[in-house]
């Protein structure tokens, strides 16, 4: 896996990103159905013209109840909304109709946790990787780059299970080179470090990657790990580093309740190290602007500097 | 009030709205134009509120389940007096008090916490109920977006509504014939709201809802044995030409100059009123 990280934005947006890389899956594949809930100026879809794209209305619980229909008749439905919308609101329709019913879907939550910015506390979801994470069978992405959201929308097609995309509409930072593949479960080491090892997902990676850079000016040798899927979850990976290095820090724009640092938590328990988050204190979101969100729920990467340093 | 006072309002209001809206550069400004005569007949005339007493127990209640109409609720709430009119300026700022949707617990005033659509309609109908089942002789007052309506939840509540005879919940349907994505009926054809509510169980009409007289009289009744239901026939955007006719006016982000054009548009029909 190359990495092509330079701190510098893409260009590509996310949303764009989306409808294109769902026009070609619905060429590709007959199969193919895109749903959306009036979001789809928000996911770029609404340009392509195709009886499988279809706007649900503002109506979340059915439309993912839908989903799971669509699936049992045989098609490979993908549904967006915002996040919490994909998470919370439609949340007994995703578990029952397709969870335990077993029918295959794609649920794709934009704007998570602070990116939700203007649209403020009620449109901020910290606690939809922690309902994932509890519904059996399920796969996580919480999206790092334009690469890796390409690789999942694609990889979802033909997974079995829930899977839950959870991805920003605007900014990101080039981490994996264009056309880079995963697979679910399987980890990517962005930095090899021997002082500790830095768990960061989704756009806390770019702030793990800047923190292991200060870090390192400092001395310190941070590894940094991106775990593609927060479920499953690469525990072999994770527990290798630890075991390595002692020091454990997690970063992820989330709750720190049941999202990646508890699920990096339970991968590592009983092991003799030391352990940091930088997540959501157990606090709800609040409007405003990225920049100021970051700062005031300390998801930057000076705090990570600072958690790691008061480990050591 | 009269009817010009009342005219006179809802132009303050939409002055008020696209200033507060023009401090950040981009809001909800289509929504929130639509249901500013509304506010204004219900603010100025209809609801028993007291600026200086914003929580008194017993005071009328208004619900914008269309949490995205915050702009259009502050700026009411604020000609009201209930805050400084300085204040909306601080929309979406880094710790406001004025967020984009509607927040019970940092806006004086707001009496319901919404954002996420449908919710607003099941929280006005607990309302409603708590001050019925208390004794009070109050009325709330519940504003849905005809998109909103795609909601489940909606007919949920409205069927409560009807069922448990709550006729102190007024509902208000802004069908300003258009959501986020386009127009309703290419997303999700409500077919006739009225004749929905009418089966629901409502004493429902249809009235002009940029129209101050017709809001007035339409609101001015009293219900029977059945909740009313006030269908609001409006133009997303009303009031500012180029709002109205623009394609996507669900939430747009301009220059200010734009929106200098915008205000004095405004500001022209409030003078040409007062003439
Ligand atoms: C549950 C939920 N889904 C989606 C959204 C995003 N959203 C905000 S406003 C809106 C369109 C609302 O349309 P309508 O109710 O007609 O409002 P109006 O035309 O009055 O602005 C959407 C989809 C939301 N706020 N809540
Ligand atoms: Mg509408």
């Amino acid at each position: 896996m190359k990495i092509v990280y330079n701190g510098e934005k893409d260009s590509r947006q996310f949303k764009n990103v989306i409808g294109e890389t769902v026009e070609a899956l619905l060429k590709a594949d007959d199969k193919v159905v895109w749903l959306d809930a009036d979001l789809m100026g928000c996911s770029g879809t609404n340009k392509i013209k195709d009886d499988r794209v279809i706007n649900c209305g503002i109506a979340e619980a059915n439309m993912a109840g839908i989903a799971a229909g669509l699936s049992a008749a045989g098609m490979k439905p993908y549904a967006h909304t915002f996040g919490p919308f994909a998470s919370r609101r439609c949340y007994d329709q995703v578990f029952l109709a397709a969870g335990y019913a077993k029918n295959p879907i794609t649920m794709i939550g934009t704007d998570p946790g602070i990116t939700a910015a203007f649209n403020g506390g009620t449109h901020m979801p910290f606690e939809d990787v922690a309902l994932y994470r509890a519904l059996p069978e399920a796969t996580i992405f919480d999206i790092t780059d334009v690469p890796m959201l390409e690789a999942a929308l694609k990889m979802a097609k033909d997974m079995p299970g829930v899977k839950y995309i959870r991805v920003p509409r605007k900014d990101s930072y080039q981490v994996y080179e264009d056309g880079a593949e995963f697979t679910p479960g399987k980890a990517v080491v962005l930095r090899e470090g021997k002082d500790g090892v830095i768990v960061a997902s989704g756009i806390m990676v770019h702030e793990a990657l800047q923190a292991a850079e200060k870090l390192a000016k400092d001395g310190i040798e941070m590894a940094v790990i991106d775990p593609i899927t927060i479920k499953p979850l690469d525990v072999e990976t994770i527990r290798a580093y630890a075991e390595k290095t002692g020091l454990v820090v997690v970063a992820e724009n989330h709750n720190y309740i049941g999202g990646l640092t508890s699920a990096v938590q339970d991968a590592v328990c009983g092991m003799a190290l030391k352990f940091g988050y930088v997540a959501v204190e157990d606090k709800f979101g609040e409007v405003g602007p990225v920049d100021y969100l970051r700062t005031q729920y300390d998801l930057t990467d000076d705090h990570i500097v600072k958690v790691v340093k008061g480990l050591k | 009030m009269t009817t010009k006072e009342l005219e006179k309002f809802a132009l303050e209001i939409r002055l008020a709205t696209v200033e507060c809206i023009k401090s950040r550069g981009f809001g909800h400004i289509g929504g929130s134009l639509s249901v500013c005569d509304a506010l204004a007949v219900l603010y100025g005339d209809i609801m028993n509120v007291d600026p200086k007493n914003p929580a008194k127990p017993d005071r009328d209640k208004f619900v914008s389940s269309k949490g995205h109409a915050g702009p259009a609720v502050y700026a009411t709430l604020a000609l009201k007096g209930y805050f400084p009119k300085e204040q909306l300026l601080t929309l979406n700022q880094p710790g406001t008090n004025f967020p984009s949707h509607c927040d019970m617990n940092k806006t004086p005033g707001v009496d319901m916490t919404t954002g996420s659509l449908g919710q607003g309609t099941s929280e006005a109908v607990g309302l409603a109920l708590g001050d019925k089942l208390q004794g009070r002789n109050c009325t709330t007052y519940l504003m849905v977006g005809d998109g909103e309506a795609n909601e489940g939840q909606v007919w949920e509540a409205a069927m409560f509504t009807a069922a448990k005879k709550l006729t102190n919940l007024v509902w208000l349907i802004d069908w300003n014939k258009k959501q986020l994505d386009g127009y309703v009926s290419d997303i999700l054809e409500p077919f006739d709201f009225e004749e929905k509510f009418r089966a629901f169980g409502f004493d429902a009409c249809t009235i002009d809802g940029n129209d101050v007289a017709q809001l007035k009289e339409a609101l001015s009744k009293k219900a029977t044995d059945k909740p009313i239901a006030i269908i609001l026939d409006t133009v997303k955007g009303k009031g500012v030409t180029e709002v109205e006719e623009a394609a996507g006016n669900h939430s747009m982000n301009v220059g200010a100059e734009v929106f200098d054009g915008w205000i004095e548009e405004i500001k022209g029909k409030l003078a040409a009123l007062e003439a």
